[in-house]
């Protein structure tokens, strides 16, 4: 069995042969995962069973078809990427060329979570193997089955030489942060991530976080009810709640409120039957230890129980469950929920909104139902949240387009197909410098007297009108 | 609480009013910015004359020039900047809007460098300002008369929005502390470890300008007077005091005497006879770093000045020949006007030295074959590249200016700084019509609507203008169909 620092040194010597570096070699590797969808997909469906009792129709997409879907489009697309951009040159520059290219960074860090095991570690890596790098991947220990998935079918189907899986829980993960990366990407909480972006100091390491905290959502002013009642208990209530873009409470009038709550119990007798218990569609709770943590929220809490509630721990079964009359200091507004509980919270005004939400950390995710654009609009430009969704919850993660990252205490950097391919590349600024025009470089050299400056600050200001600007040296 | 908190306290209130968001006010600033170097141009030049040694007209060139130039693009740029960047869509959201907007991240600290302190600590703030941010600036306290004229800033811009503190070590160390919603750093890789531990605490992101030895491979077969002139000009520039300047050359054996003469000539050309009396020639900052350089010639051969004054802090332009790679000089980034010349057997041996070292912040190579140039780049890495110059690459805006591993994370100059100081924030403005298309995707799941699911959710659409029309009645179409498929339970 090899140990982590020899399977590091595999990988840096694979990197330093310089074998990820040609497209056909990125594009071969990608086909490969492909195959691997391909020929596993029942394999996979059960392993997220195991797990988290995922339906099959989760399973399928929010995990397979996400990763299927970006691979097609990087695959189709790597070419474009890899080109070199040549960016404008100016009088003095003109018979030089100015392009920037994207380079690997080396061996990367791939750190996943137990949420969307499958989807969480292998986007991420996607980007790595798009932009040349070889990468070790740590999937969570807590999603077991997918982990052990995931430690056959990787090597089975992607070059051994360049990328590895390593197992194991905090103590491995510990030793495996000691060693230097070129880029660690991690999945995950706010505390962890503080560890790992002080490991990544030690050794200068770029680091990219997606981390989760409350996602807000806020319902106002005139609205189709039921629509808005569908959406919201979809995206509440998909994985069981354990989604870091999940809309973690909301935020209405309590008239808004009073009209939405039977809505939403005929949504989720739609979605789930009358006993949600024996539903086929809905998942469940990780493990025992967040059953317990959850379980326990809902006793703490101070408000009242209007859907759901039900729970058992043998099946670590929670209702999908709705709490109404919660309060800021409420267990429930304490920390991100990461389950099938909704509180909502009443407020008098928009503004009463946005200002309860601005004093809180920046969420990975903001949500704001109305029919009405202005309440949008003012909801978007008053608040900063990772992404935003409007009338819809989860969906705007799904739109290959957007990069898909937290900030400030939900993150930082992004991913999902180019915006992954550039994470785990370097922007290499490159100037191919004629050996003409040396008369004009004499402007630069010293002595440095006035009519020198005079020309080249000419040159400057000439250049204002249209070209890429610089000074002219 | 301490001065620094007050700083930090006073531009986040600052920043919550938003009077930063709109982007009139935002040129203002901009505009305010470059008034205060027009302005204050002689106080500036003055502190840089006390500071570096530099002339009046070396400061204008190598640092006012620039900061204008990215002032200039930022004020003509920003509208297209700052706008929403539409992006592609699904199929299914082809009647949404769905954008990137860039939005300020809150206040930045910024920390400046005492080699070029106009133009890194305030090309930063360029693009913290642009971006719609709050900012505290921290000047380095080592180019102190500089730290000084930028105490004036508070005059000419928004001054609880920009704020400036100035101190040494304890101030700083004041700062790091406090939370900030972006840090950016220029300064060494010692102290860049310490600002991303303190940024670690708070979760906070940086940029970081470090540096490191930046590698000159000097080519047998390409023009070796042109190539020692800009070399030489690159090295010696501001006293060798340079985070971009050419640390050491790399050639073969063949070529060192004819490189050591030709750079002996430009030597006599730019900085005369007497390098010591011309004014367009730097002094080493303090006494600290004039030892520090000093001591790192001891046992290796000086082929070219050598001499020093250490009253003055002045350094000779130096060049060591057959430097050997064990030798006191290849320990740490130079910073001074020492030029050591290690010999080596080629390009592929050149390759090699570099890769066996931390990443540059900058690599050169002087060559007339393109072949040799297209080597260097594909098997090294570097924050950026030159071939046949030094330096200049940092004059042009488009061109991201940074490191990577050990020289720096980020980058900057014209619209990544922008980028670099904003959040790119994903929107998807749906409307709460066309329900009945959602259908596929609610439970009770079943092998049909898996399958539409699965064509439909997902995948991308290249749209034209034309063919957009054409698929929105597509979709209706398919919506009232999938409407009737499905709500018939």
């Amino acid at each position: 069995m090899e140990g982590q620092k020899q399977v590091l040194e595999r990988l840096r010597g694979a990197f330093r042969s310089g074998v990820t570096l040609p497209v056909h070699f990125r594009l071969t590797q990608l086909e490969a995962m492909m195959s691997l969808f391909e020929d596993n997909e029942t394999r996979i469906v059960e392993a997220m069973h195991e797990d988290l009792a995922k339906p099959k129709f989760e399973a399928v997409l929010s995990e397979i078809e996400m990763v299927v879907n970006d691979l097609c489009y990087t695959i189709s697309n790597l070419q474009t990427w890899m080109q070199p951009t040549y960016v404008g040159t100016n009088l003095a520059t003109k018979l030089d060329d100015c392009f920037v290219r994207r380079e690997p960074l080396g061996v990367v860090l791939i750190i996943g979570a137990w949420n969307y095991p499958l989807q969480l570690i292998l986007l991420p890596l996607i980007g790595a193997i798009a932009a040349g790098n070889c990468a070790i991947l740590k999937p969570s220990e807590i999603s077991r089955a997918t982990e052990k998935l995931l430690a056959e079918l990787i090597p089975k189907y992607l070059s051994q030489e360049c990328y590895a899986v390593i197992c194991g829980g905090a103590e491995e993960t510990k030793t495996l942060l000691e060693n230097r990366f070129d880029h660690i990407f991690y999945t995950g909480s706010q505390s962890v991530a503080r560890c790992i972006l002080q490991a990544a100091a030690v050794h200068l390491t770029p680091v990219t976080l997606e981390l989760g905290g409350k996602c807000p959502c806020l319902i106002y002013g005139r609205l189709d009810m039921k629509a808005a009642a569908k959406r919201l208990v979809w995206a509440k209530f998909f994985n069981a709640g354990q989604s870091c873009v999940a809309p973690d409470y909301v935020l209405c009038t309590a008239e808004t409120r009073d009209m939405l709550l039977p809505f939403m119990k005929e949504a989720l007798e739609s979605f789930y039957g009358s006993e949600p218990q024996q539903s086929q569609d809905l998942g469940r709770i990780v493990t025992d230890r967040h059953w317990d943590r959850l379980v326990e929220l809902l006793k703490k809490s101070e408000g009242k129980i209007v859907i759901g509630g039900e729970s058992d721990k043998k099946t670590k079964y929670i209702a999908p469950t709705v709490v109404v009359d919660v309060k800021e200091s409420d267990a429930l507004m304490q920390e991100e929920i990461f389950g099938p509980i909704l509180p909502i919270l009443t407020i008098k005004s928009l503004d009463e909104g946005i200002i309860f939400i601005n004093e809180r950390e920046k969420p990975l995710a903001l949500y704001a139902f109305s029919d009405e654009s202005q309440v949008v609009t003012t909801v978007l430009e008053r608040t900063s949240s990772g992404g935003f969704c409007s009338n819809d919850g989860i969906v705007h993660m799904s739109l290959v387009g957007l990069p898909f990252g937290g900030v400030g205490a939900s993150g930082m950097g992004n991913y999902h197909s180019r915006w992954g391919f550039e994470t785990f590349s370097h922007k290499r600024g490159c100037m191919l410098r004629s050996w003409l025009l040396e008369r004009v470089n004499v402007l630069r050299y010293p002595p440095y007297n006035e009519s020198n400056l005079s020309w080249l600050r000419w040159a400057t200001t000439a250049k204002k009108k249209g070209w890429a600007g610089c000074s002219v040296m | 609480m301490s001065q620094e908190q007050q700083a930090v306290l006073q531009a986040r209130n600052a920043f919550l009013t938003g009077r930063s968001k709109p982007l009139d006010y935002r040129i203002k600033q901009l505009q305010n910015l470059k008034r205060f170097i027009k302005e204050k141009t002689t106080d500036i030049a003055n502190a840089m004359r006390k500071d570096l040694h530099k002339t009046a007209n070396a400061t204008q060139l190598f640092e006012i020039l620039g900061l204008e130039g990215e002032i200039n693009l930022a004020v003509s740029k920003l509208a297209e900047w700052a706008a929403p960047r539409p992006v592609n869509k699904s199929l299914l959201t082809i009647a949404d809007d769905v954008y990137i907007q860039p939005e300020p991240l809150g206040v930045v600290l910024i920390i400046g460098a005492w080699n070029y302190p106009i133009a890194v600590t305030l090309q930063p703030l360029v693009g913290a300002i642009a971006a719609g941010n709050a900012a505290v600036v921290k000047p380095s306290e080592v180019s102190s008369h500089t730290a000084k004229v930028m105490e004036l800033l508070p005059l000419y811009l928004d001054p609880e929005m920009y704020q400036v503190v100035t101190g040494g070590v304890p101030e700083t160390q004041e700062l790091l502390k406090q939370r900030f919603d972006h840090i950016f750093y220029t300064g060494s890789s010692t102290v860049g470890k310490l600002v991303m531990e303190a940024a670690a605490r708070h979760l906070t992101p940086v940029t970081l300008e470090l540096g490191g030895k930046s590698p000159c491979y000097v080519d047998k077969n390409c023009d070796i007077r042109i190539a020692c002139r800009r070399i030489t000009w690159g090295k010696y520039m501001n006293c060798g005091q340079t985070c971009i300047a050419p640390d050491y050359i790399l050639c073969e054996s063949s070529i060192q005497d004819k490189v050591i003469n030709e750079i002996q000539k430009c030597i006599q050309e730019f900085y005369t006879n007497d390098p010591k009396s011309f004014a367009d020639y730097g002094r080493i900052i303090n006494q600290r770093h004039f030892k520090r350089i000093m001591a790192l010639i001891e046992g290796s051969t000086v082929a070219i000045g050598g001499d020093s004054d250490e009253s003055e802090c002045y350094i000779a332009p130096t060049v060591l020949r057959d430097v050997t790679p064990g030798s006191k000089v290849m320990q740490e980034e130079i910073f001074g006007p020492i030029l050591p010349i290690i010999i080596v057997n080629g390009l592929k041996e050149a390759i090699q030295f570099i890769n066996e070292r931390e990443k540059p912040l900058a690599l050169y190579i002087f060559s007339s074959t393109k072949k040799v140039i297209k080597q260097m780049i594909s098997e090294t890495s570097s924050g950026a590249l030159v071939a046949n110059d030094c330096l200049v690459h940092f004059t042009i805006s488009d061109l991201p200016f940074g490191g990577v591993g050990s020289s720096g994370t980020g980058c900057y100059h014209g619209k990544y700084s922008f980028d670099q100081l904003s959040h790119l924030r994903s929107c998807l403005i749906k409307k709460l019509n066309m329900e009945g298309v959602n259908q596929m995707r609610y439970p009770p799941h079943t092998t049909e609507k898996l399958r539409w699911a699965r064509v439909l959710l997902l995948k991308q659409v290249n749209l034209s203008r034309w063919r957009q029309v054409a698929q929105v009645a597509m979709l209706a179409a398919l919506a009232a169909f999938v409407v009737q498929r499905f709500l018939r339970r």
